[in-house]
């Protein structure tokens, strides 16, 4: 009886197992009920937004761009940039001020936004500049070279002190100091002496062509501020000069 | 007995003068021996015995600034250490005199002590014997006490050296402790006044102005460096007459003028500056007493007048560098400026950098030939007679004298840079003192 039962109580378990499990491959195979024959919805109508940063930009710099779509299959900004894609951002620089347009165009239609960067116009070219006195001091300004051991004003540096003494009477606040320089071979005592007598030389011509004296004060540097320490003659010449400096 | 040589100076300018006598013309280069070897006094200088190891680097320091020392004077021969006896004397009992006198060593006199060394202060105990007369007292017995550092020991080194080379020679006046000044450029356009021992220790800057100082003097009392600056004043830069004091290590105030004015010199006696100045126009000479008030033309000329030597014997001649004549060439002027006088030379060519020898005598300088460097000479006025000292070795100039009248120091481009050198005032011995950066325009201390 026991075992009866026990077998019984197995029996009806593993009906139970079966009908379980019989259950569950019927419901497998139960045929959905058919979905309600209704219309596709129309499409999404595209959505776009456009912005530029910054919005305001001075003639030839950038603005960045920046827009979004959603629901589009074309998109185009205008002017000037054409095709892109669904999100992005590009640089434009525009010479005046637009107002930029994305145009997005889907299957739900089409959809546009705006954005506009101005361009503040640049400062009106100014007029054409008068040189500066310094420009026009190292165009008109005009050194004197020297001979070999000698103080002389040579022939040309007549027109080269010309050209000086007619800036310095054309700019009556200007001050010169006229530096004399003497090339390395004699010695640093002597060329002291023969820059001083370079420099006196250069500054009494310019008081001949009518330069106020107390305009010019005068320095021998001697041999110990060269223009060009090679040792040639085309170095020392350089180095023989009366050399004019604004002093002030 | 000590033997004074009092003539060796004389002795050496009579050689020079001698041996310049000859057929000087044009094409001659003349040179010499040095004209003393014979009467020169041997001397020895035994290794100075540290008497702990602490005073072992400064023993021998000092030892071999002394053996430099003697070498250097040209007056006196420095037996060679490697033949001395191997029994030192540090003290006068431990003196074996005969030993000293014997083939090799062959000394008339030895020179021995001894060091003692703390972390304060280091003592020196020094002595000269003459060793033919060994009961004699010594010619020399000296103790030092200072600050045990190189320079401290440098210096009493210096101070011995001269002791034994003023009695030896009867009272000339030794160099040791003598100074150069000079011009250092470590960068362009940058030149400063810098100071050194004789010997090219002890290097160190003076000035510090960051522009052009050049031309340093002594004054006689070696008190003072009167040189040529580049100070800007209002905003305006000229070459001006600057002073140094070594008691303060400062610029004293010295009046600025108009013009260029360099190449300042100072009178023997310390009470006045020569200097070229073109205050008036033309950079000629003017005279003025150490303040500069009132300075006063002694010169008058179509050219340009610089680098005066004052003659600092007779206090009458000063020699100058004159263009007057198209050419830098010597000239001599009276000090009331009277008695202008050019000093020819047996060839054309620029003549610069005169500078007078210590007894008035003669007259040291730079001659380029025509086609050729710079070489330092030596002249006589009196005589014209001419001494050449240097020959193909690059450029020599600007020589100074040292007080002993028979060394010169000068620059030379020899080694490459210019560079300062020192030499016997025959040509003989030259030194370099010098090596970093560019070097140049030595003047020598009075004392």
């Amino acid at each position: 009886m026991n075992l009866l039962l026990r077998s019984s109580y197995r029996s009806c378990l593993l009906i139970a197992i079966a009908a379980a499990v019989l259950g569950f491959g019927c419901a497998k195979k139960v045929t959905p009920p058919p979905p309600p024959k209704q219309e596709a919805p129309p499409p999404a109508r595209p959505t776009v937004t456009l912005q530029a940063n910054p919005t305001s930009i001075n003639k030839g710099e950038s603005s960045t761009l920046t827009w979004n779509s959603t629901d589009a299959t074309q998109l185009s900004i205008d002017p000037g940039v054409g095709t892109v894609t669904a999100q992005g951002s590009t640089k434009v620089t525009p010479s005046d001020s637009t107002t930029y347009t994305i145009t997005a165009t889907g299957p739900g239609g089409s959809a546009s936004a705006t954005t506009a960067v101005s361009v503040n116009a640049p400062p009106p070219p100014p007029p054409p500049k008068e040189p500066s006195l310094r420009e026009l001091w190292d165009r008109d300004v005009r050194d004197a070279y020297f001979d070999y051991d000698k103080a002389d004003i040579r022939e040309d540096a007549r027109p080269a002190l010309s050209s000086t003494a007619d800036f310095l009477k054309a700019h009556p606040s200007v001050k010169a100091t006229i530096e004399g320089h003497c090339d390395e071979r004699g010695s640093t005592e002597y060329n002291l002496g023969l820059g001083d007598r370079r420099a006196a030389a250069v500054k009494q011509y310019l008081v001949s062509l009518g330069v106020s004296a107390d305009r010019m004060n005068t320095v021998s540097f001697g041999k110990e501020k060269p223009f060009c320490v090679d040792h040639n003659e085309s170095c020392w010449q350089q180095n023989r000069r009366g050399h004019f400096v604004m002093a002030n | 007995m000590l033997k004074p040589v009092r003539c060796l100076e004389l002795l050496f300018f009579l050689a020079v003068l001698l041996s310049s006598c000859g057929s000087a013309s044009a094409q001659d280069r003349i040179r010499m021996g040095t004209g003393l070897g014979q009467t020169k006094i041997r001397v020895a200088l035994a290794d100075f015995g540290p008497r702990y190891d602490s005073a072992k680097t400064h023993a021998s320091l000092f030892t071999q600034v002394v053996r430099d020392d003697l070498q250097f004077s040209g007056i006196l021969e420095l037996a060679s250490p490697s033949f001395y006896p191997t029994q030192v004397p540090t003290v006068p009992g431990e003196l074996k005199a005969p030993a000293w006198i014997a083939a090799p060593t062959n000394a008339t006199y030895v020179g021995f002590g001894n060091l003692t060394e703390s972390t304060s202060e280091v003592t020196i105990q020094a002595w000269l014997f003459d060793v033919r007369n060994p009961s004699s007292p010594p010619v020399v017995g000296k103790v030092y006490r200072g600050g045990p550092t190189d320079l401290q020991v440098r210096k009493f080194a210096h101070e011995f050296a001269d002791e034994i080379i003023s009695k030896l020679t009867g009272g000339l006046p030794s160099v040791a402790s003598t100074q150069i000044a000079f011009v250092r450029s470590t960068s362009p356009g940058v030149k400063e006044i810098w100071g050194m021992d004789y010997d090219g220790a002890n290097q160190h800057q003076l000035t510090n102005l960051r522009s052009i100082a050049i031309t340093p003097r002594w004054s006689p009392d070696a008190s003072r460096i009167a040189f040529t600056c580049y100070e800007p004043y209002k905003g305006l830069v000229s070459a001006q007459i600057c002073m140094y004091s070594l008691d303060t290590s400062k610029l004293i105030a010295f009046p600025r003028f108009p013009g260029t004015n360099i190449t300042p010199a100072w009178s023997p006696d310390g009470t006045q500056i020569i200097f070229s100045s073109s205050m008036q126009g033309n950079p000629e000479l003017y005279v003025c007493d150490v303040n500069c008030n009132r300075p006063k033309r002694l010169t008058q000329s179509s050219g340009a007048n610089m680098s005066p030597s004052w003659n600092p014997k007779t206090g009458q001649t000063i020699a100058f560098v004159s263009d007057r004549g198209g050419t830098p060439q010597l000239y001599l002027v009276n000090v009331d400026g009277t008695g202008v006088t050019k000093i020819d030379m047996p060839d054309k060519g620029y003549v610069i950098d005169p500078a007078w020898s210590p007894n008035g005598q003669m007259l040291a300088f730079s001659w380029r030939r025509p086609n050729d460097n710079y070489d330092l000479y030596i002249m006589d006025p009196a005589s014209q007679q001419l001494l050449e000292l240097t020959r193909d070795q690059g450029r020599n100039e600007r020589p100074s004298w040292a007080p002993d009248g028979r060394h010169l120091v000068f620059e030379s481009t020899r080694s490459g840079e210019r560079q300062i050198w020192t030499m016997l005032a025959d040509g003989s011995q030259a030194h370099q003192l010098t090596t970093g950066g560019h070097n140049e325009s030595p003047n020598w201390s009075t004392h």
